[in-house]
């Protein structure tokens, strides 16, 4: 190639060349020209927030002028705080239940969209309805389902006679958790089915059939052939999953605003309403940084867990 | 990782036509279950699966019709169907509130982040996959860890960044941070489109004296359309659903996007506010489901592209 000639063959260089002509043709300096706008921004409203976000939870300013270095005080009083704790153990509970069921649902929901149906194209299509939909404008649709006089899914299981009396969908702490895990595994659920479905197609029919000649059942067709071949794509989708799941903050604040009672805060909508609503930026920013572990825990769980199977076959891990 | 795993991914198209490259032509052992008993283990599930997923759309889309009369009123009048459908909400909607506004903002910014991202994800891409550079190996990685970070762990420090920069309550703002989300995304894609292009390409261009602006603009960009395409609505469909970074950075009504001002400015205590706010999620959605109608074979491959590493 002209660039490696150029390096390569000093000898050869039919004049000087100049230092802007240098600047246009070197392949360190092109690079450098080439990745200016997106590291720019990377850098600048990336990198750089999540530095200063870490430091600010050391501080303690305010909106509107900057803090002084206060150590681990925002962390420890954190620590003593119920309605902290209560919101990570939502976020946990949240993240876990929320994600297990995407994954089941998802992979079931592949699993059936894989078989022989009519109208296959319009149905996978539909199936991904909700991923599209903004997530404010479905969460404002759950809210009117879920409201707690006029909700239809109340007033069809009375009609049914399943229930005598409405359900406060968002007004009971246990009700509030139920019901906003239920909009999250509605809304995370097309996405898992649809990468597994990508996943699903490769996997070749002859390997079904060689193993019902062997008089594998369906359970063992799934458990032996399609679960070890999906591992690698699994891995990924959950991984994502649970990633979006643990800091999620759209469906919380519009449903609930982290209510009642807190029952609903997870740690991004604690961290908002506690740094911009109140005001207390160094407080907020130590309930973001204190995700960050969590976060990479969840990750390496997720990814590691599922990846493992594949370094035991024996396989290569690029 | 990245080629392992390319092989073994169907295209975008065989997802949505159902013909997988490793599947055969033969209907393999589907007849071996008979119409009865397919009904129980694959129709009733999916018909259940897909009634949940679609029931809220139709709810939303009723409630924006339903005069207010019947809106609460589940008793008197059934309430799954209308015949005296209204488009009084709608119209106020539209007209009396700044609803039109909001949508303006929606797509200004969703247009100018996503090119934005898209001319820097391009460049950044074609560095990274062609040009090799020291170190292009390391920065890609970083680029997906980038990805990684949620921007609901970032919005404290970066409205304190975008206050300092006196960008605070204008469109700038969200023009200027939507790309963090994006860019790295998008790079990612554009880097698996990138590698897809034969190098021998390049090399005869090298050769016939072209510069590389040259066949990045000539070469690659023409042949990886798809990508581009893929990378741009999944792009608009993450502004136009950006939440957190909009809430926390505009306060004035007449910057907000339509998610924030649903939520913020559109909530009042007027009992049948459910009709109008039905009605502005719907239109709020309206032009991504058309987008998506379009373009439903990219919005898979930038799925499984962006999965699929």
């Amino acid at each position: 190639m002209a660039i490696a000639f150029e390096q390569a063959g000093t000898k050869r260089v039919m004049r000087d060349a100049t230092a802007w002509e240098r600047l246009k043709t070197n392949r360190e300096w092109l690079s450098l020209w080439f990745m200016l706008p997106a590291a720019a921004f990377l850098i600048l409203f990336l990198a750089y927030p999540l530095g200063l976000g870490i430091w600010l939870s050391f501080t303690d300013p305010r909106i509107g002028r900057s803090g002084v270095f206060i150590g681990l005080e925002n962390y420890e009083w954190l620590w003593g705080d119920a309605t902290f704790r209560l919101a990570v153990f939502n976020t946990v509970l949240y993240t876990a239940v929320a994600s297990v069921i995407k994954f089941a649902v998802g992979l079931y929901l592949a699993l059936l969209l894989n078989e022989k149906l009519p109208f296959k194209a319009i149905l996978r299509a539909l199936v991904l309805v909700p991923f599209i939909v903004p997530t404010v404008l479905s969460a404002i649709a759950f809210w009117w389902l879920f409201d707690p006089q006029f909700s239809i899914i109340s007033w069809s299981l009375k009609k049914m006679g399943l229930i005598t009396a409405n359900i406060d969908f968002l007004g009971d702490i246990w009700n509030a958790r139920w019901s906003v895990i239920f909009a999250n595994i509605w809304r995370g659920v097309p996405f898992v089915a649809i990468t597994l479905l990508a996943g699903l197609q490769t996997v070749s029919p002859s390997l079904y059939e060689a193993a019902t000649i062997d008089g594998a059942t369906p359970w063992q067709r799934f458990r032996f052939i399609t679960y070890p071949l999906l591992t690698p794509i699994i891995a990924v989708v959950m991984t994502f999953s649970v990633l979006f799941t643990f800091t999620d903050f759209q469906l919380i604040w519009v449903m609930t605003r982290g209510g009642p009672v807190n029952a609903t805060h997870l740690m991004a909508t604690l961290s908002y309403q506690r740094a911009i609503l109140g005001g207390q930026l160094g407080e907020g920013a130590a309930i973001s940084t204190a995700m960050i572990p969590f976060l990479l825990a969840a990750i390496l769980v997720s990814w590691f867990g599922l990846q493992r199977r594949k370094w035991q076959q024996g396989e290569s891990n690029d | 990782m990245t080629d392992a795993l390319a092989g073994k991914v169907a295209t975008p198209r065989d997802v949505l036509t159902g013909s997988a490259p490793l599947a055969d032509e033969t209907e393999g052992m589907s007849y071996l279950h008979s119409l009865p008993r397919r009904l129980i283990t694959v129709y009733l599930p999916l018909s259940l699966i897909m009634f949940v997923l679609l029931f809220p759309f139709y709810w939303m889309a009723l409630t924006s019709i339903k005069p207010d009369e019947q809106l609460l009123d589940l008793d008197t009048y059934s309430p799954f169907w209308t015949w005296n459908p209204t488009i009084k909400h709608i119209y106020k909607l539209l007209f009396e509130t700044e609803y039109p506004i909001w949508l303006w903002n929606t797509m200004l910014v969703a247009v100018c982040a996503t090119a934005l991202s898209i001319i820097a994800s391009v460049l950044a891409a074609y560095a990274i996959v062609r040009l090799r550079y020291k170190g292009a190996q390391w920065v890609g990685g970083a680029i997906f860890l980038a990805y990684l970070v949620p921007p609901s762990i970032l919005f404290i420090p970066l409205s304190t960044v975008v206050f300092q920069y006196g960008l605070f309550d204008t469109p700038f703002a969200l023009i200027l941070t939507y790309p963090t989300i994006l860019i790295p995304f998008s790079t990612w894609l554009l880097m698996g489109y990138f590698k897809t292009i034969p190098f021998e390409l390049e090399e005869c261009a090298l050769i016939d004296g072209a510069s590389r602006w040259q066949i990045l603009l000539r070469i690659v960009l023409p042949l990886s359309v798809p990508g581009l395409i893929s990378a741009f609505i999944f792009c608009f469909t993450l502004c136009w659903n950006e939440f957190i970074y909009a809430l926390t950075f505009i306060s004035s009504t007449q910057y907000k996007t339509v998610p924030v001002a649903i939520v913020t400015a559109l909530v009042d205590g007027d009992i049948y506010r459910w009709g109008s706010l039905m009605a502005g999620a719907m239109i709020g959605s309206l032009p991504l489901v058309i987008l998506y109608a379009f373009f439903v074979e990219h919005y898979v491959s930038a799925m499984t592209g962006a999965v699929k590493e």
